[in-house]
């Protein structure tokens, strides 16, 4: 054999090596602490079935599933009548909206919760919508839920809704087939598969969220957090990997779901779809302007409020104008490191994340040999968007922290926190990869075969400044989770190294609901102040690298 | 640290990452590694008093909340970390002690600590701070609106007319939950505290996972009545807070801040010296700023808004037996309450 | 690396016509040989055992339908895929397990794999550039190539401001920059027009006699194999049916395959009478070519379209047959003409009429015509 293919068979095994480091380890030792006690003696399944014995479980189940299927099944039609709004009408407005949209993405998840809390709590301006009910428990949950998952669905039902055919509606057109027909015969099928992974992306985040049930969800239990009591409030690791085995299940099986539908939906598209223009219709496109200002107004009153709560004085008894929050809850206590904690681990989980994601999406699709190991890893790399941060937090402290690990280490450090993150994003952020590898000629490789040119130099002079777009889409996206990630690092943080994210967590703890909105006003501005710097860095750099996009065609 | 220089090798990707990720140890200088659930205002005060007395040694904190420093203490068992452990609660402290993590010292000047904020052990595990005790905050803005009377003592509370209008701290995630349960079983017997828990129940609108924010949702009057301990409740009422704090008059759950010294730790001498500053009377006159009982007699000054006769009003409380009847106690309180909405 | 005068990239193109390159004087042994090369996907064999040799300098093509196993064996040779069995020795050397950037060859792909983000330039002297040859001789060269393949000037150009058939003449140039001993092309014409495809491929066809290179080239589509091959090695269903000259192939089918799949053939059933007559329905021709098949075997009677002699107003040879006329299919220079012979029990026939023999003979559905089936043009096969 070469020494090239060597070189990349290496690599590759050394990219495996750190996935089964810092992915199937992890999560191998759940499964261990699970059937042990707490000093590590096998015990079987002592743990399940005293857990499984006691009916509050059964009621967490319940909720948590009763939770995630509410909130499933208004935000997938909710992101899908957005995207469709953006995707098949002449409303105008349509890039603001876009971008209103997808602002809970910048935001931590309990960011939500507070707002929710200072809307419809027992002092909330509408409190009086709730009809008496209370804002703390499931209709909490599902607000800040829905919130919170909206952009997630809508950019993949919208990916789904630009993919369509144009000249699929042509043919309909010309059948003379009436509008209803057309979006049940052809819009709705076409969208199917974005509409699966959006369900499945939905429930899954919902039932693995911690941040918002811990916030507002009063006396509800679910099954998150439950895994935070077992762990934290009764020191029960042993039961915490086995509420967090329970946890896994429904996921786990949303995962399966889409991944078969995937599979079965994968041949529906063709390369020369023609993008799909749509036509004036003006009851139609008042209409959806009607709905995109509704979601628009509901987006940016959680912001608001959120940013509002920030600057007041005394929630609801003073509300001047103050920056106390700021000055005497954030920089005076101490809590400010925390922010800029995050900004480096957000930092650090773009740089290396990416590195490592690309290099390896590239050794898995543009090297030769290994299939069977390669099949493998591909399917390895589809775990981690199956398993809930709480999870995955759990199983690094139970790996790490062993004392015959030799990595232990890196256990309270950011490294660990950093690691924890990437390989929580992994999922998506190889399907972008991979799409943009994909997208590449095949025979790039064997062309520089040919020339006696060795696979790394095209790599570096061909493949990766061809795929920079994509390469930097990942960047953002790690970088924008970092900054409000929160269920992995939560058992992982040190004093030293805690983010923001879990500052506020602490913060809201502790009641300090101002200082926690102040502290997510911080992070919901620097995220943006990222993005926009990074697009135009972006456009820069593309300039630079990307001439041949601009050059004009014959 | 030796341990981290093992990213290195394994991790090739990350090979710039050790410059930025991990500590730079100093070696000319000692360095404690302590894990502690004091307020970040107090550290920055006790360790300015520390380290101007002992140059040569450096303090590196692991500061959280009681239940989430003794999780991670006890996570660590294994392979524990820290050196020392400071400002945790006495329970959480017993606990150590029967997991054997923790060894034995007597402080200089052991004597003149009282011998009720103590491990009664000689040597002991560990030594007591100061005492920080339950109280009620009760927003009178909001009480007035709802018509709520001002309640008095622990049974007042299960009166109907307070039916939603009460937020207590979860025992089993909150040390400050736990203190009062333990408190209301030592004080009345099993029977009658479960029967008064039972009927507190019926009241309470939720349970927190931490001992803060019942007072501060009280401060915010999302609901009125919030059990917290007395720190809290002073800090919110001076935070302009339209509360007033009350302390029932059965008796006051409490625990002691106290520290100890972990038994696997490679600095004896440094973790010994701490232990002997954090028993001095210059300390505890640090304590004093803050709270109204400091574990050596004859220092502590009175506070605002605390009463002077506040030692008097503690209940008793028996660290070991709280210790011992910890899991017994959450499990059948979890059994009990935690399913709340169930019964809505 | 051996130094040898064809392989330095700064020589110019020229030099590779010298002696051993050139397409006249082929040596006797071949230049690249393949021996028993088998390969199979999971349980799809792909080739079956395959056995080939080209001579040096020769322009070969691997013909055939889709399946067939023509596009893995050029890859084989790439070492692009790795046989399972057999033995590939490339100019007296055995590189049976030589990875590809070990062996000694260009390629040139149907998607052109030119990368989009180099320039042209960038991508021609993409091979050169790491091979320690100074910038000035590299320049020239690039100039050189380019002007070869027709597009001086598109040296700082991006391949996506190119049409088709330009972004192939580079592919071309980028693979024959090193001056390979081999140069292999995966469909190179599949992606283009009709009419670029055919311009094309006679450039192709006059550069590779031009620089006398080995030449491998992969297709699907008969016409460019007859037109630019010097060989045609047809292939089906992962083994080899024939290998020839494209006269061969074409007017001696060795296989009904070969003689189904390259240009249109009529298809007559038939059975051996013996001493060279054939009996097809009810009509029986003699074949003295073919006295050798027993009576009684039934074979089929294999005559193109042109050889069909068809004659109106009785001016027919000796032997003619009576026919209508059932359908004329205009295609420009002849016209395609179904016929139903008018005997029982025969197949119906096409044959090809020139436009004007059409016209001067008003053939139209139902004419009455007598059609020459010339024996020696009849293949026999069983």
């Amino acid at each position: 054999m070469h020494w090239h293919d060597r070189l990349a068979q290496g690599l590759l095994f050394a990219c495996c090596a750190a996935l089964a480091l810092f992915l199937i380890g992890p999560l191998l030792m759940i499964f261990v602490k699970s059937v042990q006690d707490k000093d590590g003696v096998y015990v079987g399944l002592v743990h399940f079935r005293e857990y499984f014995a006691t009916p509050e479980l059964q009621q967490s189940i319940r909720n948590t599933l009763f939770v995630a299927t509410v909130v499933t099944m208004v935000t997938v039609p909710l992101a899908f009548t957005f995207a469709y709004a953006l995707t098949r009408s002449c409303m105008p407005g349509k890039g603001t909206f876009r971008v209103i949209a997808l602002t809970p993405i910048l935001a931590p998840s309990l960011m939500a919760a507070i707002s929710f809390i200072q809307w419809f709590g027992t002092q909330g301006l509408l409190k009086g919508l709730l009809a008496g009910a209370s804002v703390y428990g499931a209709i909490g949950i599902i607000l800040s839920s829905i919130y919170a998952t909206f952009p997630h669905a809508l950019m993949i039902v919208l990916t789904s809704l630009l993919l369509a055919d144009g000249r699929l509606y042509e043919a309909a057109e010309a059948l003379r087939t009436p509008m209803l027909r057309r979006f049940f015969t052809i819009t709705l099928p076409g969208a199917k598969y974005g509409l699966v992974s959006a369900t499945m992306v939905v429930f899954s985040y919902t039932v693995s969220d911690f941040g918002i049930p811990k916030v507002i969800g009063g006396n509800y239990n679910v099954l998150a957090v439950d895994i935070f009591k077992q762990v934290i409030g009764q020191q029960n690791f042993n039961k915490g990997a086995v509420v967090s085995l329970v946890l896994l299940a429904p996921v786990l099986l949303a995962f399966i779901v889409d991944w078969f539908m995937r599979r079965r939906l994968q041949a529906q598209f063709s390369s020369r779809a023609v993008p799909y223009v749509p036509r004036r219709s003006p009851g139609f496109d008042r209409a959806m302007l009607v709905f995109c200002s509704a979601v628009s107004v509901f987006m940016l009153a959680v912001l608001g409020m959120a940013v509002y709560t920030s600057f007041i004085k005394l929630w609801p008894y003073d509300l001047s104008f103050s920056l106390r929050h700021y000055v005497y809850g954030l920089i005076d206590a101490g809590v400010i490191v925390d922010y800029f904690n995050s900004l480096k681990m957000a930092f650090y989980t773009a740089l290396f994340g990416t590195l490592f994601i690309f290099a390896m999406a590239y050794l898995l699709e543009k090297t030769r040999g290994m299939a069977t190991l390669k099949a493998a890893v591909r399917l390895v790399v589809t775990i981690p968007m199956a398993v809930p941060g709480l999870v995955l937090g759990l199983g690094y402290i139970f790996f790490f922290n062993h004392p015959d690990n030799p990595l232990n280490g890196i256990y309270g450090t950011m490294a660990i926190l950093v690691l924890s993150t990437v390989v929580h994003y992994y999922t998506s952020s190889h399907m972008t990869a991979v799409t943009a590898l994909k997208a590449l000629d095949d025979e790039f490789e064997s062309v520089s075969a040919s020339l006696k040119v060795p696979f790394y130099r095209t790599f570096f002079r061909v493949t990766l400044p061809v795929s920079l777009p994509a390469v930097l889409d990942i960047g953002r996206y790690l970088f924008v989770n970092g900054m409000v990630t929160i269920s992995a690092v939560v058992f992982l943080y040190a004093p030293d190294t805690r983010p923001a994210s879990v500052a506020i967590l602490n913060m809201d703890e502790a009641g300090e609901i101002g200082a926690a909105a102040g502290m997510a006003t911080l992070i919901v501005a620097s995220s943006t102040a990222v993005c926009v710097l990074y697009a135009i860095v972006t456009r820069y750099l593309l300039r630079r690298t990307q001439a041949w996009r601009a050059a004009p065609r014959p | 640290m030796k341990s981290r220089t093992g990213l290195r090798w394994l991790v090739p990707f990350l090979a710039a990452a050790p410059l930025a990720f991990a500590a730079t140890a100093q070696a000319q200088k000692t360095e404690l590694l302590v894990y502690t659930a004091l307020e970040t205002d107090q550290i920055k005060a006790y360790e300015d008093a520390f380290t101007k007395a002992h140059p040569n040694i450096g303090i590196k904190w692991v500061r959280d909340s009681t239940g989430v420093i003794t999780a991670k203490l006890l996570a660590e068992k294994a392979n524990p970390q820290a050196d020392l452990v400071v400002g945790v609660s006495a329970s959480s402290l017993a606990v150590f002690e029967n997991e054997g993590m923790l060894q034995p010292y007597a402080p200089k000047g052991l004597d003149k600590i009282s011998p009720a904020y103590r491990d009664p052990k000689n040597p002991p595990s560990w030594v007591g701070m100061d005492v920080y005790g339950s109280a009620i905050c009760f927003n009178t803005v909001e009480a007035a609106k709802l018509g709520l009377p001002k309640p008095q003592t622990w049974k007042d509370l299960t009166d109907p007319v307070y039916k939603g209008k009460i937020v207590m701290p979860n025992p089993a995630s909150s040390g400050t939950g736990y203190l009062d349960v333990a408190a209301w079983i030592q004080m009345w017997g099993e029977a009658e505290a479960w029967k008064y828990m039972d009927a507190l129940h019926q009241n309470i609108a939720q349970y927190q996972h931490s001992g803060s924010k019942p007072c501060r949702q009280a401060g915010a009057g999302e609901f009125p009545i919030g059990l917290t301990f007395e720190y809290r409740a002073v800090t919110t009422k001076k935070s302009g807070a339209p509360i007033d704090i009350i302390f029932p008059t059965e008796g006051l759950g409490w625990d002691l801040e106290s520290s100890g010294i972990m038994k696997n730790t490679k600095k004896l001498e440094a973790a010994r010296t701490l232990m002997d500053w954090l028993a001095t009377p210059q300390a505890m006159e640090l304590y004093a700023k803050n709270f109204a009982v400091v574990a050596m007699p004859g220092i502590a000054k009175p506070l605002d808004y605390v009463p002077a006769d506040y030692e008097k009003r503690l209940s008793k409380n028996d660290f070991a037996w709280s210790a011992k009847n910890r899991d017994k106690i959450l499990a059948e309180w979890t059994k009990r309450y935690d399913a709340k909405s169930e019964k809505k | 690396m051996t130094l040898r005068a064809p392989r330095d990239p700064g020589a110019p193109v020229s030099l590779s016509k010298n002696g051993d390159r050139s397409p006249v004087a082929r040596d006797d042994a071949p230049y690249l040989e393949l021996a028993g090369i088998r390969k199979t996907f999971g349980r799809f064999e792909a080739l079956k055992g395959v056995s080939l040799d080209a001579a040096r300098g020769e322009l070969m093509v691997f013909l055939g339908p889709s399946g067939c196993g023509k596009t893995t064996l050029l890859r084989i040779v790439a070492g692009l895929e790795s046989q399972d069995e057999g033995r590939i020795v490339q100019g007296g050397r055995d590189v049976s397990t030589v990875p590809a950037i070990g062996r000694d060859y260009g390629i040139v792909f149907q998607s052109y794999a030119l990368f989009p983000n180099l320039t042209v330039a960038d991508n021609v002297a993409y091979g050169l550039v790491n091979r320690r040859t100074s910038r000035e001789t590299i320049r020239s060269r690039i100039a050189e190539l380019l002007k070869l393949v027709g597009l001086p000037d598109a040296g700082p150009k991006y391949p996506g401001q190119l049409s088709g058939g330009q972004q192939q003449r580079i592919a071309l140039a980028r693979a024959i920059a090193t001056s390979p001993g081999l140069l292999l092309l995966d469909e190179p014409l599949s992606a283009l027009d009709a009419l670029e495809r055919v311009r094309l491929r006679g450039e192709i066809r006059a550069l590779q006699q031009r620089l006398g290179v080995t030449t491998i080239m992969v297709t699907h589509d008969q016409e460019e194999a007859l037109s630019m091959a010097d060989r045609v090695v047809v292939m089906n269903a992962g083994r080899i049916e024939q290998v020839g000259t494209p006269r061969e192939v074409y007017e001696k089918p060795a296989t009904p395959f070969v003689a189904d799949f390259v240009g249109k053939i009529n298809v007559l059933p038939a059975v051996a009478e013996g001493s060279g007559r054939f009996r097809v329905g009810s009509v029986s021709l003699a074949l003295d070519h073919r006295q050798d098949i027993a009576a009684g075997t039934e074979v089929k009677l294999y005559l193109r379209p042109e050889e069909i002699g068809v004659h109106v107003n009785g001016h027919a040879a000796a032997g003619a047959l009576a026919a209508k006329v059932a359908k004329v299919e205009f295609l420009g220079a002849f016209c395609m003409v179904g016929i139903a012979l008018d005997a029982a029990g025969t197949p119906s026939l096409v044959a090809n009429v020139p436009r004007q023999q059409v016209d001067a003979g008003r053939l139209e559905p139902g004419t009455a015509v007598r059609v020459s089936l010339p024996a020696g043009a009849m293949r026999v096969l069983s």
